[in-house]
């Protein structure tokens, strides 16, 4: 009986809590924030691969040819998705 | 879990996002009830609450309080609910980390996690349920399986189970992105740290799987090819492969087939290692059909791999490289070589694994797959990926010129080679060219690691003109990944020493000793000094009743030590082995004795004879088969007191095995060095934390 009881209240709290979301209605939309924390996990990926290339040119893994042409490619891709953050940034808002 | 993964889809579609978050929710609410239901279980092992049959099967009243915490995993329905309360808990963590993210990849991805926790429940709830419970209640219960009461025991199931659950996150954000069509790096950023973490669960499993092996079970080896030890490494070599991959996504855009498939290829794996363990197949495969949870398991990892080739297939176009190899001396080109190599491992694995099984289904006889043949085709491609591992960190990306590679591998080069003249000068390494093989190569990878370690510390002293250790500690704190793996591998190459020595240059001896006799083995004189005896005293508190042994005196020029192995017998409940008699004939295992050393460690294990008991047993049976407890106590105390004053002799297994530490020595470096790997850094973790929170204000001021 307890058992049985206990069973229910816990189905309730449950129901309870998962259809919360539901009774709230639609959710602030936040696509902006989603597209801003993609650039900036991106953003933050490029900085690890510029400083990569520039440890493995101090330690002569890369000559001062090839460290160039890499590390002019990456500071460009990084500019990229600093200008696509510039421009979402009054979206997130 | 339906609800989950309905609304989760149905919210994505429709753009009615409050169904995503109200999916997310039942997560929440999941975890919160397999925490209960672990708390409830464990409660009543504490309890001995024997109307529970999982803990009538598996403890008892005499059962160490350290055992009883662990016995739940032991059983079939245990370790379902085991594989339930972590995948619902690190679902919930990386559902509510990655909740304002990948709005596109995480609502199918939780619909993912949803279907794969529901077919879990769905096994406890229809054919293993852990809260069977029997009527009438037993007064006592079996007790745990004697073998398992080992601290390795304890963590080696929750480990694996960490890490095979572990391997689900990114296999879910992979479907995700597929379906979603997001097939950039964005899944792999955030679920990589799930898969190092798994992928670190899974290795520190391994390792106390072998540990317990070698300090528990009578055969002195760590590693015997078992198809249960062959099902937690498969998942853990396709994830290796998956972890050095998607490095290659990351940075250049490609290597996107290779990424989604293998890490669907880890999650199958890792199914298919709980499907050997839980199915029954593995006794035989017609005892595949006698256990219940076979079938489903078998359709589900059917229907999971079907699925996502499937999808895989239909994606292809979306997985295109967005660049390709420049040279072949690249870390692109030998990354691609690893996976290679890798998947190669486990392929050979596998069929070991399988073809016992499938020439019985087919043919009716169990063909034998043993370690010589695993040896002869895992050997080679070790050594290859060993050294792949020390090519691998001193490459570049993209490409590095020959004068460049000349100096990069001339001192790790010069290091192998006078690691290669003093082994031939001053070992007999020789007599095993592939342990000779991988000594020199591991001592390449390390001479890498020690070169990265400096030149990195070197060249940030230069700049910032810190000290050497302060530009070391800074060097590493900044950039946590790279060296951290640098770590792992110079820990990997330590493990293989430790293989390899241990493996071709270790000394057996089985030999039958009475007290007073001596043996000699690898320089050990090995002295048999008297026997031993004791009720209840088993120093592993595993809680045998009676545990029987010999003192060895163990000697080596100025050395010299004791040690005492012993063998524990625990009782059977079968009552036709007379009340005394019953103490004897259980279940019985070795406690190995061993002296650990950087050099050698010296194994012992002991096989009593006890055949000369039989008759005093017979007799004790008789007279005091209704005694109380204590005379029996008494009597079988007198019995075992009988074997020490009269010994026959004992068959006594020694090992000596050189560098056998190193295996657990390299298996802590590489796990020391997954933690670096896996500390966030703090500066991107402000610059994180900064930008969150400048969004979160530009959003607060346009609703003022």
């Amino acid at each position: 009986m307890e058992l049985g009881l206990a069973i229910i209240a816990l189905a309730l709290i449950v129901t309870f809590v998962v259809l919360g979301p539901l009774r709230r209605g639609a959710e602030v939309d936040r696509r902006g924030d989603d597209q801003l924390a993609a650039l900036e996990a991106a953003k933050e990926a490029k900085y690890r691969e510029i400083k990569d290339a520039e440890l493995d040119h101090q330690m002569g893994k890369l000559s001062d040819e090839d460290y160039q042409a890499i590390d002019e490619e990456l500071r460009g891709q990084a500019i990229n998705i600093l200008r696509q953050i510039d421009r979402l940034k009054p979206q997130a808002r | 879990m339906v609800y989950a993964a309905v609304a989760s889809i149905y919210g994505v579609r429709s753009g009615q996002r409050q169904f995503v978050v109200s999916g997310r929710y039942a997560f929440y609410c999941l975890a919160g009830l397999t925490i209960t239901a672990v708390v409830i279980l464990e409660s009543a092992y504490l309890r001995n609450d024997f109307h529970y049959s999982l803990v009538a099967t598996n403890s008892s009243t005499d059962t160490p309080t350290f055992y009883k915490l662990t016995a739940m995993w032991s059983s079939q329905a245990g370790s379902l609910l085991l594989w339930a309360f972590v995948l619902s808990i690190f679902s919930s963590v990386v559902l509510h980390l990655t909740r304002h993210r990948h709005r596109d990849i995480a609502p199918y991805a939780q619909s993912v996690l949803a279907v794969i926790t529901g077919f879990f429940l769905s096994l406890m709830i229809f054919y293993s349920s852990p809260f069977d419970t029997l009527s009438p209640a037993p007064l006592e219960g079996n007790g745990l399986e004697p073998l398992l009461r080992h601290p390795a025991m304890m963590f080696h199931p929750p480990m694996l189970y960490s890490g095979y659950v572990g391997f689900t996150i990114p296999f879910a954000f992979c479907i995700g992105a597929l379906i979603a069509r997001r097939t950039d790096a964005e899944w792999i950023r955030s679920t990589r740290r799930f898969a190092l973490i798994a992928w670190t669960f899974l290795g520190v499993g391994i390792m106390l799987g072998a540990l317990w092996s070698y300090s528990e079970l009578g055969w002195g080896g760590y590693w015997a090819w078992d198809p249960v030890e062959n099902a937690s490494l498969m998942p853990w070599l396709a994830g290796t492969a998956f972890l050095h991959s998607i490095m290659v996504q990351e940075k250049r855009g490609m290597l996107k087939v290779w990424n989604v498939s293998l890490i669907i290829g880890t999650f199958v794996l890792a199914l298919v290692g709980t499907f050997l363990v839980r199915s029954g197949v593995l006794d035989s495969i017609h005892a595949f059909g006698a256990s219940t949870l076979g079938t489903p398991f078998l359709v589900f990892i059917g229907v999971v791999l079907a699925g996502s080739v499937a999808l895989v297939i239909s994606r292809l176009d979306d997985l295109k490289s967005e660049a390709k190899i420049d040279s072949f001396f690249s870390r692109e080109a030998f990354f691609l070589m690893n996976n290679l190599v890798l998947v190669g491992l486990c392929f050979v694995i596998f069929w070991g694994t399988f073809f016992p099984l499938i020439s019985e289904a087919v043919t009716g006889n169990k063909a034998s797959v043993g370690p010589p043949w695993f040896d002869r085709y895992t050997v080679p491609l070790a050594l290859i990926l060993v050294l792949l591992a020390g090519i691998g960190p001193v490459i570049a990306w993209r490409r590095v010129t020959l004068g460049g590679m000349r100096r990069v591998l001339a001192g790790p080069l010069i290091t192998a080679a006078a690691a290669l003249v003093l082994l031939l000068a001053f070992s007999n390494a020789s007599s095993d060219v592939p342990s000779l093989l991988m000594f020199v190569l591991a001592a390449f990878v390390v001479a890498v690691v020690a070169q990265e370690f400096w030149r990195g510390a070197r060249a940030r002293a230069a700049v910032s003109h810190e000290s050497i250790g302060g530009a070391l500690l800074k060097l590493v704190g900044r950039n946590r990944r790279r060296y951290g793996g640098y770590v792992v591998h110079a820990g990997i190459a330590v493990l293989f020493v430790g293989v390899a020595a241990s493996s071709a240059f270790a000394h057996h001896q089985d030999v039958r000793l009475s007290p007073g006799q001596s043996t000699k083995i690898a320089g050990y004189t090995i002295t048999y000094k008297r026997p031993t005896a004791g009720l209840v005293s088993d120093r592993a508190g595993t809680g045998a009743p009676i545990t029987m042994g010999a003192l060895l005196d163990i000697s080596k020029g100025s050395k010299h030590y004791t040690l005492e192995p012993s063998r524990n017998y625990y009782a059977t409940q079968d009552t036709s082995k007379g009340t005394i008699g019953r103490y004897f004939a259980g279940e019985a295992n070795s406690a190995i004795a061993m002296r650990w050393g950087l050099g050698r460690t010296v194994w012992t294990a002991i096989q009593p004879d006890l055949s000369k008991l039989s008759k005093p047993i017979a007799v004790a049976n008789q007279k005091f088969g209704n005694s109380p407890s204590n005379v029996q106590a008494l009597v079988i105390g007198a019995i075992t007191g009988s074997y020490t004053r009269n010994p026959p002799p004992a068959l006594f297994r020694f090992i000596v095995s050189p560098f056998v530490a190193w295996i657990w020595i390299g298996g802590a470096l590489g796990i020391g060095g997954a933690l670096v790997a896996l500390w966030p850094s703090p500066e991107a973790r402000r610059r994180r934390v900064t930008s969150l929170y400048a969004a979160r204000l530009g959003r607060e001021l346009s609703q003022a």
